[in-house]
């Protein structure tokens, strides 16, 4: 058994998916290998080499890979597997992970698992399937098995080590049917949704954009990343990317606090994982109060001040 | 330009999902079926591209029992032109399979455009579209949440990626996957309604493809998500403040 891991990263630093990611790998087998490709990948791979459990870092520093084109990617990772004796191949289950695993299973001739959430064995996992509403235990039958991993699932590895790195070359041609146009980052100094360890999030009851400055004051106080439901981004409260439920982010923070967000099913599945949940809500029926552990039914806008206030 | 809209037949999504009791999947047995959200968004985006004369004309798709017909009839009502049902007695099947099948209908069809949802909601797989990109050796752009076209025959697409968004330029033709902001599906008119049962289905047997379809995961049993352990109630920030700290200790 080995397992090869593909790391995402911006060029600048390892997503910290991709150290769960190794997890993952490393409750597979002993044996667990990372590949980098990407452009001027120095302070990545210095950061990437001190993780625990990987025998090896491959490395492909080339222009083709400046910006994470699937179709370049898969290619190259297919071409450096083709022939190796990895069994298992995993990413993570990020956008970049959904975007490119699934043309590495077509090119190999793999039905790829997708977002696991559990390992069993080395050939059999669980995955949440209808919104997180069942859970499927699955063993797969193909000889390589490609998966893409749900990190909040799995720590991040320790990082601790000092990992050999090998730097490949690749004889790719340029694709000429897409190219890269542009990345617009969402601008924000917090800490990223995905890896914070506590979210405070906005619903419709929220009523308009502006009112989300109530809960920056407590993200701050408590460094938190901040998030919203689908409706509080459907009505153009907040970016799109701060969506939080099973069409946006899932979310496994050890606290995750819902501001008059009422708990419908899919924004549920993306937070369900988290340690506690707290919730403030004017409906005292509001679903959300089913799933948290600790809530507070009154105005959020005579609460949330004097919350920023004890804290 | 001719597009292919891929549907797919899913429990509708506001019915609550019961898992059978022997674990061998969730309940389907009454209850009610709709087009997977995700592929109305492409059905609709294929409409608005004809109604700006970018597209001249739109194949729906779907891969079912015969039931799949009444999904192909949906999306033909939105604005579809015919559809082709590739039938099978399964009821799920793996997306490798399907893409491959999608595939081998995109051979005959020639589509400029082949356009579906990210995933579907049943089995939140996330793949089909990439497949279908992969073994045609077609760009593909993802999770779109906006689609221009140009007038060089590319398409310029904005993707929802972690941590913003990315716009990528792709030649036709292409497959994109699309997210749930790309656009608000219409409701079917009554008259659109009618004028759809007259639109023409093919019917393919998904034997006369010659692809194998057996399942290469086996799924061994389907359990509940673990519960939550209900909460309280506190009365006051205080009491909330004071219970994050000292009970749950995360402040």
């Amino acid at each position: 058994m080995k397992v090869l891991v593909i790391i995402e990263h911006d060029n600048e630093t390892v997503k910290q998916s991709s150290f769960s990611t190794i997890t993952a790998a490393k409750e597979i087998s002993d044996s667990v290998e990372a590949i980098v490709l990407g452009q001027g990948l120095d302070s990545v791979i210095n950061e990437l080499k001190k993780s625990d459990h990987l025998k090896k870092i491959y490395k492909i520093d080339n222009e083709l890979f400046k910006n994470p084109l699937a179709e370049n990617l898969s290619n190259a990772i297919q071409k450096f597997a083709e022939g190796s004796d990895y069994t298992h191949i995993l990413s993570p289950s990020s956008t970049f992970g959904k975007n490119m695993s699934p043309k590495l299973s077509a090119l190999m001739d793999v039905q790829q698992i997708s977002d696991i959430t559990k390992i069993i064995s080395d050939d059999t996992f669980e995955r949440p399937i209808y919104a997180g509403n069942a859970i499927a235990k699955v063993k797969s039958s193909d000889q390589m098995k490609i998966i893409t991993v749900r990190s909040t699932c799995f720590e991040p590895c320790a990082l601790n080590s000092s990992v050999d790195v090998e730097s490949l070359t690749v004889n790719l041609d340029k694709n000429n049917s897409v190219s890269f146009v542009s990345y617009d980052k969402s601008k924000s100094d917090r800490p990223e949704l995905t890896s914070a360890k506590i979210v405070i999030s906005g619903g419709r009851g929220m009523q308009n954009g502006e009112n989300f400055r109530l809960l920056e004051g407590i993200a701050d106080k408590l460094g938190a990343a901040m998030g919203a439901s689908r409706a509080a981004v459907d009505a153009g409260f907040v970016p799109n990317d701060w969506q939080v439920g099973q069409t946006g982010k899932i979310v496994a923070p050890d606290l995750y606090i819902a501001v008059g967000i009422s708990g419908a099913i899919q924004h549920i599945a993306g937070i369900k994982d988290s340690k506690f949940i707290a919730c403030i809500n004017k409906d005292e029926e509001a679903p959300i109060f089913n799933f948290s552990d600790y809530g507070l039914v009154g105005d959020l806008f005579e609460l949330l001040p004097k919350l920023e206030e004890k804290l | 330009m001719k597009a292919l809209v891929c549907v797919k037949r899913v429990i509708d999504y506001n019915v609550r999902i019961r898992v059978k009791s022997d674990k061998s999947g969730v309940e389907t047995d009454n209850v009610k079926m709709s087009m997977n959200p995700f592929d109305e968004i492409a059905v609709e985006e294929a409409v608005r591209m004809k109604e700006k004369s970018q597209i001249q004309e739109i194949v729906i798709l779907s891969i079912g029992t015969d039931k799949s017909q009444e999904t192909i009839r949906s999306a033909l009502a939105m604005g579809g032109d015919r559809g082709i049902l590739v039938k099978t007695d399964k009821e799920q099947l793996e997306p490798l399979t399907v893409g491959k099948i999608i595939k081998a209908v995109s051979d005959k069809e020639k589509p400029d455009l082949i356009i579906l949802g990210k995933q579907a909601i049943d089995d939140d797989c996330n793949q089909t579209g990439q497949i279908v990109a992969t073994l045609l050796e077609i760009p593909q752009a993802t999770f779109a949440s906006e689609l221009k076209k140009n007038d060089d025959n590319t398409l310029e697409v904005t993707r929802e990626v972690d941590g913003g968004l990315e716009t990528v330029k792709v030649n036709i033709p292409c497959v994109v996957t699309t997210d749930l902001r790309l656009n608000e599906p219409r409701y079917a008119s009554l008259p659109n309604i009618m004028k759809a049962k007259q639109k023409k289905i093919d019917v393919l047997e998904i034997g006369s493809f010659g692809i194998d379809i057996k399942d290469r995961l086996q799924v061994l049993e389907v359990n509940e998500p673990p519960d939550r352990k209900p909460g309280i109630k506190v009365d006051d920030v205080e009491a909330l403040v004071n219970k994050l700290k000292n009970e749950a200790k995360v402040l």
